[in-house]
């Protein structure tokens, strides 16, 4: 196996951003497509090839590249490198493989938008910063990556730049990054004066070699978690991720569902050796991992914008992940990463698959009865709803049972409360999903129809070009602001572009938790035991075969619950239509409270952005700016009006009294010193 | 032929001599003659400066300079014309070399008349900040300094934008200038003490503590000296004149307006005669440095007008360099000096965008702007690439810069350095804050006021000319670091404290030997050397030099 592979796996995307974003506006759109999907699909092949070959029991555990230093002071160095072992090659396949699937679509998708080329090279350049992000084998090349997909994900929000709610939402998400960069930076020096280095092995390696506990090793691990939360949406910098869906859905699927948001997760299990040393932090991690499962469920269940409900979803499921890391679970976690990559990239697709259905329709309150219209979406996104409701035997049920297992065995007086929020959790996210599908898929249908004669694809971006231009389109934007009504210019099934990649999905979706069926099930966990080599280097994965007895109990409430889900969304959305809106009516404050998502937004707000603002404005800028920096100029030039026609004169360059005035001052200086004896 | 020897004085006398030419060549309406004159020098000179690059050597000795010339010049008091670089002025040349033409292309149709006039005091500055960059005497530093200050009081003066240019031009000198008198004062207090201007001498004397034996009157000494610096830098809160200024001057000259100038004065001059001040000074010049990262940034965020908004993320970003060389680590200085490169490219590149939309809208205030990314897509990429290279986003030139800095800041042998690095840290927040919003209101959205009243056209040629260079550079500077870092390096080693790991959680920090440059004294410089101490002129005061 050539190394050197490596470095062509994220640099092929990049070669294909660069070509689409100096070419593409001139070139034709099949063009465009064949770039990008070309220089996606290669990559994709390289970490095939590289799966089979360290598949294979000979195959060393990880594989290293390394070039010249990238930043060299005396003392400290960074190279540009890269390394692979089992951990890498779980997500590398993930981010190829579903990022390709999604290339595909998005070729169906955007087909009619403006700007085609640029979405496809932000996209390449997504993956090419993801790609660094997975394979670097330092903290500083990782952050690279970090930062890149923050850029990509920055400009793939904002691509429907015209529409002010894009922009926002696109600087916001950027900005609440870089909040979480922030602690990550700081981690990363700390790092450096303790470790002297930055490289994953060097580092893990004088932490294993040492006795550490706690001390610096916790507060090292509590700035990367803030990290964390800022790219993985945990509580309390989730606040992005819900705006982030202004983007294209495809984005929405490859950056703020499968791949991007995923990276603190990665980031977590990849630095175990430390979290591990760090009780403290790791229970941190735990708890904002339950309360992020918890509190976003509540508010996807009363959203009426299909990609929001998914977003809220995503931000509770990586809340999974993230108590899976904290409860030392690090396998689970990643296993779920996974699953979730598939069942959720395929909800997301399927629902823009919805929304193109509908000519940009996203309101579900305008939808119902869709099930015969667009049967294969329909079909597809009924494997995904499955999949997140931990419906056996498809893939959400064994990685989400695997965390509540692992967290109702944690060695913590709180794993229980936590096991208890992460099952709550899985009832909510049953419910909120089967709404979702019933309110879409069955029912009468609330949307009005106009007929197949309109060009079918006014759609995603309901806001660029509509909003952005003053003329005809305007009243579309006003008839879809009001709610009222969804002009479905001839409710069309996807073309096949897209539905292939569904369909792929869907049955990723069924059967991608095949490769983790504890032994509990007759299973042989194989996924654990892949990652084994990373997470348990020493240690024998089969002893917890032991303790397993309490696992049928658990997995059978867990289908218990997701079941119960079920049947509450049937009796509100199907059975009794009408339950929903009366319940909320009656709970009103309650319905309010989670309608205004906890007024987060609004708080943080009130709280930390207009103090700043007022702060910045009126005492830095006006205080101590115009006050105190200003204001002793002003003296100064005050005091020294009496020279000003001196002053005058030097402007007009005047040397002889420009001389004369330095004399002066020199002599006068010199005096001084002179005079009082030093 | 070997250039070697003479270079600097070529690169030094061409602007001058391009200035003279063109101070002779009448002036026409309308002709682009001085334009073009201005372009050809500053070009050849640029060309020149490229020597420094091809022929440094690496190999020397640390705390040597190359390319050095000395010729004697006045003989009582006794001053040289002595020049020369060294690993850390020989990117600076540079980089004055290459914003030379930038700014001549800059100017090309925002200057239309009294063309001679700008064209003569805009080559008058450079030959300053050339001159300041070589400059090893004191004396003839001091000249370049004062050179520098003038020229361009007098280019905010007569070229500024609005009626308010009189009242920036003399606050921009009475701020520079009155600290520049007592910094005449301290040089001639020093020459009374040493009997020389050299530098490298001075230096030596330095690391002796041969210069006074008066402790409180060498602190007095070396105020002056770093508050000239502070003040033309500016450090928080001495930049009362910047927001002014920056509004007022031409592009061309507001790119070497703040920064470089300043840094590199503290960097040579300040830590170089005056180590110990220096060591004891920096937990205050770190807070001062913190500070003016988050204050610039946050005084930014809620600007309304471009050029203030550009005229705090310039303090801002300076703040972050004497946060860094303050450090006195290797990551710090190497970092910091980093950093001025990138800082002028990137601010260049900044106030060369600023300009251009002027040029098309007539106004810096951005609530008229909006909506343009479809009307200019060149011109919106340009800005991302800009301003993604203020924020620091990683493989361009800013991240290099600024995590050195802020990882050498955290570990400083100040009191609570996690504080300082944490304050500082906060400007990666507000920086992306500012920069975003800037981007947002110019180019996002629907049209403004003036951005639908206008045409306006997207880059011509020329504009590509100007922006491209400083693109590429942002790009190859932030993933070829070391090829500039290794000459850097020479100079923070030497500079810095060392930094000794022991194990994981137990830092030591133990004080370098100070830099002491050997070489290249001549037997009269170290006959006062061994004259001094010996005890002949004055007995060193004895200082600590064991771990601080």
């Amino acid at each position: 196996m050539n190394t050197n592979l490596l470095w062509l796996i994220p640099t092929l995307p990049f070669a294909g951003f660069l070509l689409n974003g100096t070419l593409g506006r001139r070139l034709p759109r099949a063009a465009v497509t064949a770039i990008a999907l070309l220089f996606t699909v290669l990559p994709a092949l390289i970490v095939a090839q590289l799966w089979m070959y360290m598949k294979s029991a000979s195959a060393p555990l990880s594989l290293s590249v390394a070039s010249k230093p990238w930043i060299a002071v005396t003392g400290f160095q960074v190279n540009f490198a890269f390394t692979v072992d089992h951990l890498t090659l779980i997500i590398l396949a993930v981010v190829t493989g579903v990022g390709f699937l999604i290339h595909i679509y998005s070729a169906g998708y955007m087909a009619h938008e403006e700007g085609y080329w640029r979405f496809f090279a932000y996209l390449n350049l997504f993956m090419f910063f993801m790609l660094v992000l997975v394979l670097s084998s330092s903290f500083l090349l990782l952050f690279v990556g970090w930062e890149g997909v923050g850029l990509a994900s920055y400009l793939l929000i904002g691509f429907y730049f015209k529409r002010d709610s894009a922009a926002n939402a696109g600087k916001k998400a950027f900005v609440v990054n870089r909040i979480g960069d922030f602690g990550f930076l700081l981690a990363m020096f700390l790092i450096i004066q303790h470790f002297g280095s930055l490289n994953f092995t060097d580092v893990f390696a004088k932490i294993s070699a040492t006795p550490m506990t706690g001390g610096f090793l916790t507060a090292i691990a509590l700035l990367l978690v803030v990290g964390a939360t800022g790219k993985s949406a945990q509580i309390p910098l989730y606040i992005w991720l819900p705006d982030a869906m202004e983007g294209p859905t495809p984005v929405s699927a490859l950056i703020h569902a499968a791949t991007m948001v995923t990276a603190g997760i990665y980031m977590v299990a990849r630095c175990h050796t430390l979290f591990d040393r760090s009780p403290y932090a790791l229970g941190v991690v735990a708890i904002i991992g339950a309360a992020t499962a918890l509190m976003p469920a509540t508010i996807g269940m009363v959203q009426h914008d299909i990609k929001r409900v998914l977003a809220y979803s995503t931000v509770s499921q990586l809340g999974y992940m993230f108590m899976a890391c904290g409860v030392g679970a690090y396998g689970a976690g990643i296993f779920h990463l996974m699953t979730h990559a598939f069942f959720k990239a395929l909800l997301f697709l399927s629902a823009g698959s919805v929304i193109h259905a509908l000519s940009g329709e996203q309101d579900m309150r305008v939808m119902g009865g869709l099930r015969k219209r667009i049967p294969i979406t329909f079909w597809c996104m009924t494997m995904g709803v499955f999949a997140i409701a931990g419906i056996p035997p498809f893939a959400g049920f064994f990685s989400k049972d695997e965390i509540l297992y692992q967290t109702y065995l944690w060695d913590n007086p709180l794993s229980k409360l936590l096991w208890a929020v992460g099952l709550f959790t899985a009832f909510l996210t049953s419910f909120y999903m089967f709404r979702l599908w019933f309110k879409t898929f069955f029912g009468a249908p609330r949307f009005e129809e106009h007929g197949p004669t309109h060009a079918p694809d006014l759609h995603a971006a309901h806001g660029a070009a509509v909003h952005a231009s003053k003329s005809s389109t305007l009243t579309l934007e006003a008839e879809h602001d009001s709610g009222q009504a969804a002009h479905a210019h001839g409710v069309h099934e996807s073309p096949l572009v897209m539905t292939l990649p569904l369909m792929i999905l869907a049955v990723l979706s069924i059967i991608g938790g095949w490769v983790g069926v504890p032994l509990a099930f007759g299973g042989h966990n194989e996924f654990e035991h892949f990652l084994g080599p990373v997470f348990n280097p020493t240690e024998h994965v089969a002893e917890h075969v032991v303790t397993r007895s309490a696992e049928p109990v658990l997995a059978a409430m867990s289908v218990l619950t997701a079941a119960l889900g079920f049947f509450v969304a049937y009796f509100f959305y199907y059975k009794k239509p009408g339950t929903g809106a009366a319940l909320a009516k009656k709970f009103a404050p309650v319905y309010s409270l989670l309608d205004h998502k906890y007024w987060v937004d609004e708080i943080y707000g009130l709280v930390i952005v207009a103090p700043l603002l007022m702060v910045s404005r009126f005492v830095l800028g006006g205080l101590v700016e115009a006050g105190l920096v200003q204001g002793t100029g002003a003296t100064l030039a005050g005091t020294t009006r009496g020279a000003g026609s001196l002053v005058r004169r030097m402007q007009s360059g005047n040397i002889r009294s420009y001389a004369g005035w330095l004399a002066l001052g020199a002599a006068a200086v010199i005096a001084v010193v002179l005079f009082a004896h030093y | 032929m070997n250039f070697d020897h003479i270079i600097l004085t070529i690169i030094l006398l061409a602007p001058l001599v391009g200035a003279l030419i063109l101070a002779v060549i009448p002036e026409r309406e309308g002709a682009k003659t001085h334009h073009i004159g201005a372009l050809v020098v500053t070009l050849f000179t640029f060309l020149c400066t490229l020597h420094l690059a091809a022929h440094f050597n690496y190999a020397s000795a640390p705390g040597t300079f190359q390319f050095e010339q000395t010729v004697p010049w006045i003989a009582s008091p006794h001053i040289n014309y002595h020049v020369g670089v060294d690993g850390l002025s020989m990117w600076l040349v540079i980089l004055a070399g290459i914003l030379a033409p930038i700014g001549v292309l800059a100017s090309w149709n925002a200057i239309k008349v009294r063309t001679k006039l700008f064209f003569v005091l805009f080559l008058l500055q450079q030959v300053a900040m050339l001159g300041i960059f070589m400059a090893l005497d004191l004396f003839l530093y001091y000249g370049f300094w004062e050179l520098s200050i003038v020229p361009m009081a007098l280019l905010i003066a007569t070229f500024g934008r609005t009626e308010n240019r009189r009242r920036a031009a003399i606050k921009f000198f009475l701020y520079t200038f009155i600290p520049s008198a007592i910094l005449l004062a301290a040089m001639i207090w020093l020459y009374t003490k040493t009997g020389t201007f050299d530098l490298p001498m001075l230096q030596q004397l330095a690391a002796s503590h041969s210069i006074s034996d008066s402790s409180a009157a060498l602190w007095l000494c070396s105020l002056a000296f770093l508050v000239a610096f502070a003040v033309k830098v500016p450090v928080f809160p001495l930049h009362g004149w910047l927001s002014d200024a920056v509004q007022e001057t031409p592009t061309a000259a507001v790119m070497v307006l703040a920064g470089k100038l300043g840094l590199y004065s503290i960097l040579r001059f300040y830590f170089g005669i005056f180590p110990e001040q220096a060591r004891h000074i920096a937990p205050l010049l770190i807070a001062l440095g913190a500070i003016g990262i988050a204050y610039g940034a946050l005084v930014a965020l809620v600007q309304t007008d471009l050029k203030k908004l550009a005229a705090f993320s310039t303090l801002s970003h300076v703040s972050f360099i004497v946060l860094g060389i303050f450090s006195f680590t290797v990551a710090g200085l190497d970092g910091g000096v980093y950093q001025i490169l990138n800082e002028s490219l990137i601010g260049a590149a900044l106030f060369v965008l600023l300009g251009l939309l002027y040029e098309r809208y007539g106004t810096y205030d951005m609530r008229d702007y909006g909506g343009l990314a479809g009307k200019h897509p060149w011109m919106v990429t340009m800005f991302v690439v800009t301003s993604l290279a203020a924020v620091g986003l990683p493989m361009l030139s800013g991240f290099v810069g600024e995590f050195l800095i802020l990882s050498g800041s955290l570990q400083a042998y100040i009191p609570h350095p996690m504080v300082w690095t944490a304050i500082g840290t906060t400007g990666v927040i507000f920086s992306a804050a500012y920069m975003l919003s800037m981007i947002q209101k110019l180019f996002y959205g629907d049209l403004g006021l003036r951005s639908e009243e206008v045409v306006g056209w997207d880059l011509k040629p020329r504009e590509h000319l100007e922006l491209w260079p400083l693109a590429v550079l942002f790009l190859v500077m932030g993933v070829f670091s070391p090829f500039w870092m290794k000459s850097i390096d020479m100079y923070g080693t030497l500079t810095a404290d060392k930094l000794i790991h022991f194990e994981p959680g137990s830092i030591k920090h133990i004080e370098t030997e100070t830099y002491t440059p050997t070489a290249n004294l001549t037997s009269q410089q170290l006959d006062v050397v061994s004259d001094l101490q010996s005890g002949k002129i004055a007995p060193a005061s004895v200082a600590s030099k064991e771990v601080r």
